[in-house]
């Protein structure tokens, strides 16, 4: 870990990296990212409806609801558990394949600290588009929710717009940015860490890539629940 | 010149290499022989530093890379080429970015001055027309020209080529022997080959050190391995029938 937070050798080489990273991992990651949101603040709307409106229940908590579960969970943990699936494999397999194929001692040979070349640029492009996704997410959500709920009749538009700006509390989405840097942080770190020492061929390289989608998915629900607990109280 | 003094290393409680000493020199192509699994990469990536040794010490021109920090070892690394076994091309670069990214990670030179230099090296592996091509498009006979051309991109003091030309036909791994050999005298490189190629044995071998199960077995040059009455080198040598005979006509030339 000291190796990848050090000096890089030049500057230009490592800005040219991030950015050609922030396009790999996160650009590449918006439109999965929207399709998903959309449909899942649809769902979440309608599920809603079906499930919580009674006469007792005041029918702005769909908008609301879905807001909240948005902010709360489902673009900041879940949405996070799914680039765990994307770029943490990804992440593995490429670094991976590079350590069986002799790149990265080729990189040693060189001179180049390949762990600082190789991870940091994935590291800071990962916590740096992490909010960003979340973002995007939480307004897609919010569309695709305005979108379903209307078309199905389930909820007029009115009532929707009302219900997701009734009783916001900015807190929410403090809280959900403080989480998504740190599950970008180990969305990139972990499956860096076991790609750069994988050892053997094509099949280390594979169950690396599997483990690190495990281990990271178990580390991100572990530090939600951490800091739920830290944030809340 | 490279002296490397009693190196041993174990993996495990398994030895690898025992006790292996000896001297490669400047402008010559110096092979590392040996079986598969005779310790030979690990030797070499011992020699170059990827491997750390038990004991020993490995001298660069009378530097002892033990004894650096990781600074010192920053900039013996730079004066380093090396050509892996199968080229080791970074994959997300083309030809011409894979050549230059030495240059760019450790020089101040001007664009203009680095594609001088990228064009000296890929022409002098006769690489052309090549540059925009990603590594998983070309030949492997042209991945190791450009493997080539990085290495000596930052005009190398040391070059070191683990296996150059396996999977290689054998006209292309004559190229790649003559061109290594061509390069070693031209810069006057110290370079290190590790080979079981018999070809590369009796072309290009200025100085031979054939190791087995770990230890040193024999050292000399191509000319003495026909003589040598090692049994070992003998039967690693000259193992198939062709190259017995092959033996046998030469010792008779020479007589003659």
């Amino acid at each position: 870990m000291a190796r990848v937070f050090k000096k890089p050798e030049k500057n230009s080489i490592y800005w040219r990296q991030l950015i050609l990273e922030i396009e790999k991992l996160g650009i590449h990651s918006v439109g999965i990212v929207a399709i998903i949101s959309v449909f899942m603040g649809g769902i979440i709307t309608l599920q809603l409806t079906y499930n919580m409106v009674s006469p007792l229940m005041p029918s702005y908590i769909i908008g609301l609801g879905n807001r909240d579960t948005l902010i709360l969970e489902f673009s900041s943990t879940i949405l996070s558990l799914m680039l765990a699936g994307k770029i943490g494999s990804n992440i593995a397999s490429e670094i991976g394949s590079m350590r069986v194929t002799e790149q990265i001692d080729s990189m040693e040979i060189m001179g180049v600290n390949s762990a600082s070349y190789l991870i940091l640029p994935k590291i800071v492009a990962v916590v740096f588009i992490s909010p960003l996704l979340f973002i995007i997410s939480v307004t897609c959500g919010l569309f695709g929710g305005l979108f379903t709920g209307p078309l199905s009749g389930v909820v007029t538009v009115a009532t929707y717009l009302n219900g997701i700006t009734t009783t916001f509390n900015p807190f929410y989405v403090y809280f959900s940015i403080i989480k998504t840097f740190v599950f970008g942080f180990l969305i990139a770190t972990v499956p860096a860490y076991l790609g750069y020492y994988v050892q053997g061929g094509a099949l280390e390289v594979g169950r690396a890539s599997t483990k690190s989608v495990v281990n990271t998915s178990i580390l991100i629900l572990f530090f939600d629940l951490v800091l739920t607990q830290l944030l809340f109280k | 010149m490279i002296e490397i003094k009693n190196i041993s290393k174990s993996f495990e409680g398994r030895d690898v290499l025992i006790d292996i000493s000896t001297i490669f020199e400047k402008g010559k192509t110096n092979l590392i022989i040996g079986q598969s699994g005779s310790g030979k990469t690990v030797l070499l990536k011992s020699i170059v530093g990827l491997i750390e040794v038990d004991s020993g010490e490995v001298l660069f021109d009378g530097r002892d890379n033990r004894n650096m920090n990781f600074n010192e070892k920053k900039l013996l690394r730079q004066e380093i080429g090396m050509v892996f076994q199968n080229g080791a091309l970074f994959d997300s670069l083309t030809v011409e970015e894979n050549v230059r990214f030495p240059m760019d990670m450790f020089t101040d030179k001007t664009m203009k001055e680095k594609t001088s230099r990228l064009n000296f090296c890929l022409e002098r592996v006769n690489i052309k027309d090549s540059n925009r091509l990603y590594p998983a498009e070309i030949s492997g006979g042209m991945r190791k020209r450009v493997a080539i051309a990085r290495a000596i991109a930052l005009n190398p003091k040391y070059l070191f080529c683990d296996e150059p030309n396996s999977g290689l036909d054998p006209v292309t791994s004559i190229l790649i022997d003559t061109l290594i050999k061509e390069i070693t005298a031209e810069f006057d490189i110290t370079t290190v080959i590790n080979t079981h190629d018999m070809n590369s044995v009796m072309e290009i071998g200025d100085k031979i050190l054939f190791i087995s199960e770990g230890k040193k077995c024999w050292e000399g040059n191509n000319t003495q391995i026909f003589n040598t009455r090692n049994k070992k080198l003998n039967a690693f040598v000259f193992a198939s029938p062709f190259s017995k005979k092959f033996k046998e006509l030469r010792l008779m030339e020479d007589d003659e």
